[in-house]
């Protein structure tokens, strides 16, 4: 059961603003869908490795060598609000 | 012209281009037109100049593609079907596009897809459904709806999309087309918009198999830019095989029986009977945790999604929301406003998932399943070549049928889910219809065998010689489909 | 009253020198224009994708190997989740439960781990501009995003602020020698935070902790964790209870501020970094990095401290790897390694222009009361400026000891002759008084007396 306070913890985690409605809603939905997967608590899994990676492979490494960074128009096109040659945000101190 | 140039898959198409009977202008023209009168919201974006014509030479022959609208393009919007993403246009190409375009397939348009790749109907874009050309009041599958449906209905000669749990396989079941996910790591990842990493792979959707073997040729291959991606070892081959004769098809239990349609069965029992009048043998065998897959899928996909999602913030691109007091609340609100319910949903599933006390319990035990779902097709692969199921447990529903329970949807993706957990390759290929509707049937193959299952998919489509013409309307953009009413809002939403 | 001891643990982050960043092709920022060394991957476009840079992970090695640290097989990235305007993907590249180096030591204190993750972009608050909804405005400057990082986690050994800021010392000098660090703590290149807490003494459980971040000197951080440790001290003496939180200590006013609470604590969600493939340590990357490992200051001190060498020169001159060098040539010649140690570190400049084993010779000629110290530096200077052999160089230009008794004999009888008042005042008990008599006699031998042999002479010639 995924309640509305762990709703709200975790939208608080991820950054997402939930109406009341959106929030009644969701633990219905985040329940319902949980239930199904806890399924895969009872599975004997003592001892098996967990897989994140399917392909095996390692070390892909690149050579320390510099390539031209992006002209600053590239980087700040797409940019909501733009000043001083920087993304401008609100302040995090604020 | 248009109807001449419809008639031809993308390969025949390249061949009366390199032979001086067909001009690449003339089929890029002719399918521009096509997929700008779109009326299936198949497209978000279709490319106005005819290109340059392609090098005499260029093994794709000028022959344009349309591209999932989640692989980047420069200059060229890349929404990954999202409002959070409303005409951002990446200064950069992915690198799978950028290496189609360099075999002379020039970009056709950008495809309509469920959000971040998010769906299975393609009912979750912000840019409105895509209906399905074989019946418009119903769903092409998803997430790469808008690839499948635009190739089915001849909106463009071929098409690439993502798969990450089915993304490809099942709208190019639902739409009779051919669709293929290639071995993990085959095809760059670098430029496509994540949705779920480790997870995600792209791939070509076709009218037939021989267009899927081309267009995959000039896929593949190592980049550097990816530090997933491996090289591909050997190259692609167009499939020429008539028979199956030794090849032993692996029927597993658990996903062919419980949850399929009883159409979808009866149409996959009997291209079983057509694939042992090919010379194959079918083999009776158990995937034992491939009924976990959908539940580690569900854990590890949107967990690996919160975190590739989380970029979108309002700082560097996209969308910011128009009011807020603070940087949390500009943070929240653009969240808020830029996502759709499914990814919101995913964002938090994953986010619980991945939490502090929750960790082990899903994300950790996902992983495990993972491993056994993995172990398992590697026996499998000891006994038999290839393992078969129908790709889709159903045949296209209606758009809206599936919306109101999460799982309902979910359950599209059983028979696909388990393939990407182990980084398999499979294709979907049409295998006949059921209730007049396209059913799919998928071979899944052990790592890097795409030329052996392309082979066989090639010797089983001769065989079936499934017909898709009703759903491109041969006649052009005006004629109306079989079954469509011509509505004047085309699905755009 | 009971007495405490503060237990202090430390975070270091070192940017390495790297020539591109960590996880993209982009060279490193020097202060250039806002912006302008950046790509899609380091700012954290969609499709971007993180590729490692391969000298940072034999820096890495180094780095373990300089701290003795146990060099992981097989080491993974992961993802750190939080959101922050500097960190472009919302998640940190960072190492969790499989680091590159687990465990060491350096001088006196343990190393916990050593892992490899990428740096944040810079932010600069602009204050009330009333240009977004009338709040704070900050920009993001991404130039520094994804530089290389190196983070050094300590245990909890350090016993105090003094400790803590010699050690960090060491630690610096360690990564300078190391050649994969500016190290310039005043750039950025090296920070460091504190993990505090304090018992009573006696006692070996932990307290509860608090996180003193980013001090950006030396001197900060000795007055910073002093600040601290006095500040836990008088709230449990006051019967209350430490609250585990992030604190800074502002070095102007030196006072220690909250920066979140515990309760707003991140929850960082890690998990293994898919876009990238685990790290396998080969054979040839470990002898690439041993290869590129100088001997450090620490064990170049211990080497000097066994050949003779006091603690303090020794550690003096493993700081300064140039000069350590050219003792390293000197000491087969040195009949002392102390004298010698102590003649390179007290003529520092002057010695570094003079062969090495020329000054272990001069440093044998005073020892064997051939030269004078007084005249240690105009042998230097000639021998600087011309070189050659030190003994005829003392020979040649007459700066050699006066080895006869008889004659030093007959220059101090005169000295106290012309001196009379001196030579009372010695008489009376009044020593102080002997530095004219002594001026008297260098005058008259140019320097070539030995002091304390007048010293002798004075006072048998005084009956003292
Ligand atoms: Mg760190
Ligand atoms: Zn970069």
């Amino acid at each position: 059961m995924i309640d509305r306070e762990q709703v709200l913890h975790v939208a608080r985690l991820a950054r997402l603003e939930l109406s009341d409605a959106e929030v009644e809603r969701m633990s219905g939905e985040l329940t319902g869908i949980l239930g199904h997967i806890e399924k895969i608590g009872e599975l004997d899994l003592d001892g098996v490795c967990p897989t994140s990676h399917v392909v095996e492979v390692t070390n892909k490494l690149r050579a320390d060598e510099p390539r031209p960074s992006w002209p600053r128009e590239k980087i700040l096109g797409a940019a909501p609000a733009v000043r001083d040659d920087g993304f401008e945000v609100p302040s995090p101190q604020a | 012209m248009s109807a001449e140039v419809l008639a031809l898959t993308a390969a025949q198409a390249g061949e009366r281009i390199r032979a001086g009977e067909l001009r690449s202008a003339d089929v890029f023209a002719a399918y521009r037109d096509r997929a700008a009168a779109d009326e299936l919201n198949a497209f978000v974006w279709v490319a106005d100049d005819v290109p340059a014509a392609a090098a005499a030479d260029a093994p794709l022959a000028g022959v344009p593609v349309a591209v999932k609208d989640l692989f980047c393009t420069e200059g060229v919007p890349s929404q990954a079907g999202s409002k959070i993403l409303e005409d951002y246009r990446p200064p950069y190409t992915a690198t799978a596009v950028r290496n189609l375009q360099q075999g002379g397939a020039p970009l056709l348009g950008k495809t309509n897809q469920d959000e971040f790749a998010m769906g299975s109907s393609n009912e979750n874009s912000a840019y409105g459904p895509v209906r399905n050309p074989w019946d418009p009041t119903r769903v092409p599958g998803g997430s790469s709806g808008g690839s499948a449906a635009a190739v089915a209905a001849g909106l463009a000669p071929w098409a690439i999309g993502t798969d990450t749990g089915g993304s490809i396989r099942q709208p190019a079941a639902l739409c009779g087309i051919v669709g293929m996910k290639p071995t993990y790591g085959a095809v760059s990842r670098y430029g496509m918009i994540a949705f779920a990493s480790s997870l995600d792979q792209a791939g070509p959707l076709t009218r037939d198999v021989t267009d899927c073997a081309l267009l995959l040729r000039h896929m593949v291959g190592q980049d550097p830019c990816d530090s997933t991606s491996v090289a591909f070892p050997e190259e692609v081959r167009t499939p020429s095989a008539e028979r199956l004769d030794g090849i032993r098809l692996g029927v597993p239990e658990e996903l062919t029986g419980e949850g399929i349609e009883p159409g979808v069965l009866e149409n996959f029992n009997a291209t079983l009977r057509t694939c042992e009048e090919l010379g194959a043998t079918i083999e009776p065998m158990r995937l034992p945790h491939a009924p976990h897959a959908l539940s580690a899928y569900y854990i590890i996909a949107p967990a690996e999604a919160s975190a590739n999602l989380a970029r979108y913030d309002g700082v560097r691109y996209g969308l910011r929301a128009p009011e807020y007091d603070d940087l949390l609340s500009m943070y929240t609100r653009t969240r808020r406003a830029g996502f759709g319910a499914e990814v919101k949903r995913r964002i938090m599933l994953g986010t619980y998932a991945l939490s502090s006390g929750y960790y082990d319990a899903y994300y950790g035990r996902a992983q495990q399943v993972r491993t056994k779902i993995a172990d398992d097709f590697r026996a499998a692969f000891a006994a038999v070549d290839f393992v078969v199921t129908p790709t889709s447990p159903n045949v296209a529903f209606g758009l809206g049928s599936k919306t109101d329970d999460p799982w309902a949807m979910y359950l599209n993706d059983y028979c696909t889910v388990p393939v990407p957990l182990a980084g398999l390759p499979a294709i979907s290929i049409p295998s006949g219809l059921s209730e007049g509707l396209p059913v799919g049937f998928q071979i899944i193959g052990g790592a890097f065998s795409e030329n052996r299952i392309l082979d066989a998919a090639y010797a089983l489509e001769q065989a079936i010689g499934f017909d898709g013409s009703s759903a491109r309307g041969i006649a052009g953009p005006d004629a109306p489909r079989p079954g469509q009413e011509r509505r004047p809002d085309g699905g755009k939403g | 009253m009971t007495s405490f001891e503060p237990v202090i643990g430390l975070e270091i982050h070192v940017q390495l020198d790297t020539a591109t960043k960590m996880f993209c092709s982009c060279a490193l920022s020097f202060g250039e224009p806002p912006n302008t060394r950046c790509c899609p991957v380091c700012l954290g476009l969609p499709g971007a994708l993180p590729v490692v840079n391969a000298k940072a992970i034999e820096y890495g090695l180094m780095i373990g190997m300089a701290l003795e640290s146990e060099l992981a097989d097989r080491s993974i990235f992961h993802r750190k989740n939080y959101f922050y305007p500097d960190n472009p993907k919302a998640y940190q590249i960072s190492q969790y439960d499989e680091p590159l180096c687990r465990g060491g030591r350096l001088g006196d204190v343990r190393i916990h781990r050593v892992h490899l993750e990428e740096d944040a972009a810079k932010l600069i608050h602009v204050g009330e501009t009333g240009r977004i909804h009338g709040s704070d405005t900050s920009i993001v400057d991404f130039n520094r995003c994804g530089t290389p990082l190196v983070e050094i986690v300590t245990e909890p050994d350090v016993k105090s602020a003094e400790q803590a800021r010699e050690w960090l010392q060491l630690l610096r000098e360690t990564l300078r020698q190391l050649e994969v660090s500016d190290v310039d703590m005043s750039q950025g290149s090296l920070r460091c935070d504190a993990n505090i807490s304090i018992r009573p003494v006696g006692e070996t459980g932990f307290g509860t902790k608090t996180e003193l971040k980013n001090m950006n000197s030396f001197a900060f951080i000795e007055r910073g964790i002093k600040a601290e440790v006095i500040r836990q001290t008088e709230i449990v003496r006051g019967g209350g209870d430490v609250i585990q939180e992030t604190l800074h200590f502002d070095p102007r006013t030196e006072r220690i501020t909250s920066l979140r609470s515990k309760e707003e604590a991140h929850d960082y969600r890690y998990f293994p970094e898919p876009d990238l493939v685990p790290i396998r340590i080969a054979p040839e990357m470990l002898d690439t990095a041993r290869a590129a490992v100088p001997e450090l200051p620490a064990a170049r001190a211990a080497r000097y401290e066994a050949a003779g060498v006091s603690a303090d020169n020794a550690k003096d001159l493993a700081f300064r790897a140039e000069l350590a060098a050219r003792f390293d040539d000197a000491l087969p010649v040195a009949d002392s390694a102390q004298a010698t140690a102590a003649l390179f570190l007290n003529q520092g400049e002057l010695a570094a222009e003079v062969e090495p084993e020329s000054v272990a010779t001069v440093s044998n000629l005073v020892g064997a009361k051939a030269l004078t110290p007084g005249n240690v530096r105009a042998v230097l200077e000639i021998l600087a400026e011309r070189g050659g052999d030190p003994a005829d160089v003392v020979a040649s230009e007459g700066l050699g000891a006066i080895a006869d008794d008889g004659q030093l004999e007959g220059i101090v009888e005169d000295a106290l002759a012309a001196n009379a008042d001196a030579a009372e005042k010695i008489r009376g008990g009044n020593m102080k008084a002997i530095g004219a008599i002594i001026g008297h006699v260098m005058r008259e031998t140019k320097g070539r007396a030995d002091g304390g042999e007048v010293t002798r002479l004075v006072r048998a010639k005084l009956g003292l």
